[in-house]
């Protein structure tokens, strides 16, 4: 999923204080499973927000939604019948639902709740970590499911590097060095032979570096 | 000039808390009137919006009450709630509430005089903090008496 996590609030009040009537949008995805965006953040939010103004003697209007998704043109337009009763919007979406209510609803100011981090999935309860980069070009079949271009602080491929100790990375003893469990994890499939062939420099045109990307599905598109 | 009288919500768990409570009543102590007792089946229904809303609708104190550690009737509802109560601390603290006017405590089924010190305490802590900070606003906006 995509991980994020609530802004400060201080930096959450300073964004809406020029506002009397906002409404707060959460999401049912990415956000709600990192606990961080979802119907229940809303809920905290909007309390928060309300406590903090009635200290300084205003209250504010707060209106809460929670959309399925706010990266899909259909749920956003859910929000219009608000709109009109709204000064401003505050999106506990990722960027991506940030952007989409900013593109549908042009005059009204989208200000974003939380600071989104990465794609990663849950290490255990209350937990998550970066495991994808969006890379473009999936090799996890070569490493044994591990991926070194999320989890590598070089993003080797063909590590370790020297820094490698005891299975850390150098950078810090709570990272693990990827590449002591891509290994670990060829040897457990007795694939180590694999390790030993060695990748080519990967074509980054791919990723993020190649520019902003797009996918266009010809059978989908009307 | 009127004394402040605190308004103190306190969630209490049926299985300990709540029994606690009513060991204190049977024993005839005495705690505070302001201590407002809300039945809960286990501290760990209790939810961090639950916590907000107390606040928000004009508590100046709140507190969860639950069974002693690992005695939980639910197994850890009460660790849970804990944690919960822990992260709410650091929000009020956020917006200007006060992390102090929130506490956890823990207690068994037979602590009446644990229950009637905890809710006499905790009156006397929010009375010395003063009323919730967002409680001028609700008077000059509904110009109604706090109760």
């Amino acid at each position: 999923m995509i991980t994020a996590e609530r802004k400060p609030l201080e930096e959450i009040i300073a964004s809406v204080k020029p506002f009397q009537r906002i409404l707060l949008v959460g999401c049912n995805e990415c956000v709600t499973v990192c606990a961080a965006g979802g119907r229940k953040e809303v809920g905290l939010l909007a309390s928060a927000l309300q406590m903090h103004f009635m200290t300084e003697g205003k209250t504010i209007n707060i209106k809460e939604i929670t959309l399925e998704r706010q990266c899909d043109p259909e749920y956003v337009e859910e929000l219009s019948v608000h709109m009109d009763q709204a000064d401003a919007v505050l999106s506990m979406a990722c960027g991506c639902g940030v952007q989409e209510i900013a593109r549908r609803y042009k005059e009204k100011p989208v200000l974003p709740a939380v600071n989104t981090k990465f794609m990663g999935a849950s290490e255990r309860q209350g937990v998550w970590a970066e495991r994808c980069q969006g890379c473009g070009d999936c090799l996890l079949g070569l490493t044994g499911g591990i991926c070194p271009i999320a989890r590598c602080s070089k993003r080797l491929l063909n590590g370790p590097c020297g820094g490698s100790t005891t299975g850390k990375c150098e950078i810090s003893p709570e990272v693990d060095c990827v590449w002591q469990l891509i290994w670990d994890r060829l040897k457990a499939l007795g694939m180590e032979d694999r390790y030993e062939d060695i990748m080519p420099a990967k074509n980054w045109q791919t990723g993020r570096g190649g520019g902003p990307r797009k996918i266009i599905r010809e059978d989908l598109v009307e | 000039m009127e004394q402040f009288e605190p308004v103190v919500v306190a969630f209490c768990c049926h299985y300990c808390a709540y029994t606690a409570a009513d060991m204190a009543g049977s024993k005839r102590l005495p705690y505070p009137a302001n201590v407002n007792i809300v039945r809960v089946p286990c501290s760990g229904k209790v939810d961090a919006i639950h916590l907000m809303k107390a606040f928000e609708k004009g508590a100046d104190g709140v507190y969860v009450a639950g069974c002693l550690e690992g005695d939980c009737h639910f197994k850890n509802g009460n660790t849970q709630v804990a944690r919960r109560v822990a992260y709410i601390k650091k929000l009020l603290d956020e917006i200007g509430i006060g992390g102090e006017r929130l506490e956890m405590f823990y207690m068994s089924a037979g602590m009446g005089e644990r229950f009637a010190r905890v809710a006499t305490e905790m009156t006397e802590k929010i009375r010395s903090l003063g009323p919730n900070p967002t409680k001028s606003a609700l008077n000059k906006n509904r110009g109604e008496a706090v109760a």
